[in-house]
């Protein structure tokens, strides 16, 4: 093999790039619910200082399944929903979080910066708005060396108000790089409310300006999620430019986990709770039939057991050998 | 050999590794415009013009350097590195370790700082150490001609992150250089002269400043060691100790500040591991804790001189370290 081919072939397993397989409604619920297993579990095994996406569920699946395993990924603190959707084990990610040596990053990560290499998650960047001052430089590869997939590169509200949102928009938009700007605006920017820190209601209208296509969706619905992304995956692959896909969606729980959010109006949480998108589109499938309960059921026993056995994995996995403290600094 | 200016030498290593090696690719603020043959031999998607965006043409440089490009990217002046510094530092600096070594950052960042073009302090500002500091970072700053060239092809073949400065006042001094693939591995210092008295450790445009001091102490009758650090990352100890403890007397010069620069590594590497083969204090000439002037007579009083160098070397082979410690802290 040349060294180009190698490298051609670093990122793309031999799955020949093509559309991803629409999700099945069971696929999509078990995901989700997935997701929202394991973030609950954080907490309740004493990590309170984990930032989570509950409520976002449905964004996360919805677009990741629409990407294909060549495609590459860039996310953000709070990328548990990405990880898993793209097919992670909890297990190896819990031990990520417990600083175990058989956590994704052998335990110098911890819950903050999880990447993924076999599964082509290249980051998750802690600072907001480093997904996207690496995202160019990802796609910049993609293009130069040949590469099939694009790239995925997940954000929030609060990164599109950093410069380096505007200086990467920009940057993809002037090169033709295959960006999927995923912009997931769930309302909060840590401790602050969105609307304290923008005139527009949504980022994809900032976006268009910078000239690609800019859509925002539903980021509840997890089958329009699905839809929009599926379009705009294609749209990245047949043009080789950016795209932009916001998701509108909200954080329910506080920055981390230790915050009890008192300073949010409890109306705008009730408000969103009655749009939880894992409970809509479960009680959805059952009144059209697409779903039993009893597969329902199947489907919530599977997802605890894959939790338990998480548990019992990372719990059992050994700390790192202290002469790991200074190795991999450089290669 | 030919005789070659430092910046015929930076355009002879990129122009040689892009040929060597399809990955280097090279983007920045009025790189395809300012090397146009780059641009006409390799083409216009691998020298690029960029934004006037530090921070996205080097988080850029270290996404591309994580998926299998070597990019060098042109930040043009030191003190736009603050722009840079959260792609720089927190991205291609760390996340090879955060990620478990799943990932590395094989990618150079050109600056250029240093007194001589009257720029004045927000072109001009020596904070190489800033990077020194950082985890996951190598730091080169050499001083001539050929050790632009070999230490430039081999930042680019390091799997690193290299930062690369190029003093501003050296861009056309001129010096022999091979013509051939000739590399000067990171981490090695140059010893340029050899003498029993007292050691001058420097790099970037004073080493040029303790060449001119050693002739003079020569005819002192003082025999001066000059060594050119050329990487400040990772720091070649073992010349330094070997020097000094042949010598026993150090002086380190840099236009740098003088808190926690190099030279304060210096020093305190000699106090640690060379202590008794010391014969006097180590002492630091720098420049002072002050934003680098522009005006000319200010900006020459900012960097060492010859005359500073001679007279605190010479006070200390002559046995008078006290005047050579006031010496050192009147030019604080």
């Amino acid at each position: 093999m040349t060294q180009r081919e190698k490298q051609m072939n670093e990122f793309q397993q031999s799955k020949s790039p093509q559309m991803s397989a629409l999700s099945t409604p069971a696929d999509l619920l078990g995901t989700m619910m997935l997701i929202r297993a394991y973030e609950q579990t954080l907490p309740e095994l004493g990590f309170k200082m984990v930032c989570t996406s509950v409520g976002q569920e449905a964004s996360a699946t919805g677009v990741v399944q629409a990407l294909g395993s060549e495609d590459l990924i860039l996310t953000n603190h709070r990328s548990a929903g990405h990880l898993i959707a793209r097919g992670a084990d909890p297990g190896r990610m819990l031990a990520e979080v417990m600083g175990r040596s058989t956590g994704y990053c052998k335990g110098k990560s911890g819950t903050l910066h999880i990447s993924i290499k076999e599964l082509g998650v290249v980051l998750t960047s802690t600072i907001v708005g480093g997904e996207l001052s690496l995202a160019t430089g990802v796609a910049l590869s993609q293009q130069q060396l040949g590469r099939e997939g694009i790239v995925a590169c997940f954000f929030g509200d609060g990164a599109a108000t950093e410069g380096v949102f505007h200086e990467s928009v920009n940057l993809a938009a002037v090169w033709n790089l295959p960006v999927l700007y995923v912009c997931e605006n769930n309302q909060w920017q840590a401790y602050v409310s969105r609307r304290e820190t923008m005139r527009t209601d949504h980022i994809s209208d900032w976006a268009a300006k910078y000239g690609m296509e800019a859509l925002t969706v539903d980021g509840n619905d997890v089958e329009g999620v699905h839809a929009a992304a599926r379009g705009a995956v294609a749209k990245v692959k047949s043009t080789g430019r950016p795209f932009f896909l916001e998701t509108y969606t909200y954080r329910m729980h506080g920055h981390m986990e230790a915050d009890d959010q008192a300073y949010v109006d409890p109306n705008e949480l009730a408000a969103w709770a009655a749009r939880d998108p894992i409970r809509q589109f479960q009680q959805r499938l059952l009144r059209e039939g697409l779903l039993t309960e009893v597969e329902v059921g199947r489907i919530e026993a599977r997802v605890r057991s894959r939790m338990e056995a998480a548990v019992a994995f990372a719990s059992s996995s050994p700390y790192p050998e202290l002469a790991e403290l200074t190795t991999e600094v450089y290669a | 050999m030919s005789h070659i200016t430092v910046e015929e030498a930076i355009s002879q290593a990129l122009a040689e590794e892009m040929r060597r090696d399809s990955r280097v690719i090279m983007f920045g603020e009025g790189v395809a415009t300012k090397q146009n043959g780059l641009v006409k031999e390799f083409g216009a998607a691998r020298v690029r013009n960029t934004p006037l965006a530090e921070g996205i043409i080097a988080g850029t440089a270290a996404g591309a350097a994580a998926t299998g490009l070597r990019p060098v990217v042109d930040l043009l002046f030191a003190p736009f590195l603050t722009f840079a510094m959260e792609e720089i530092v927190n991205s291609a600096g760390k996340l090879r370790y955060i990620s478990g070594g799943q990932f590395s950052f094989p990618m150079v960042a050109m600056v250029r700082t240093g007194s001589g073009w009257g720029v004045g302090a927000q072109h001009n500002h020596n904070n190489e150490s800033w990077f020194v500091h950082a985890p996951g970072l190598k730091v080169v700053m050499p001083s001539r001609p050929a050790d632009f060239k070999g230490l430039l092809k081999a930042a680019i073949r390091d799997d690193n992150p290299v930062l690369f400065f190029q003093d501003l006042s050296l861009g056309y001094e001129a010096g022999e250089c091979s013509d051939g693939d000739d590399i000067v591995p990171l981490g090695k210092a140059a010893m340029l002269r050899e003498g029993s008295d007292v050691t001058l450790i420097a790099y970037a445009k004073t080493v040029g400043t303790c060449l001119k001091a050693a002739d003079r102490l020569a005819e002192l009758g003082i025999a001066a060691q000059v060594i050119d650090l050329r990487t400040l990352k990772p720091l070649d100890e073992e010349t330094i100790l070997n020097a000094v403890r042949r010598t026993g007397r150090a002086i380190v010069v840099h236009e740098a500040s003088r808190m926690c620069g190099v030279g304060a590594e210096v020093a305190a590497i000699l106090s640690e591991k060379a202590f008794w083969a010391l014969k006097s204090p180590v002492i630091r000439l720098t420049g002072p804790d002050a934003p680098p002037p522009a005006s000319f007579p200010l900006e020459q009083a900012f960097a060492p001189q010859p005359d500073a160098i001679v007279e605190v070397a010479a006070s200390l082979v002559n046995g008078c370290q006290a005047d050579a410690s006031e010496r050192q802290l009147a030019l604080a």
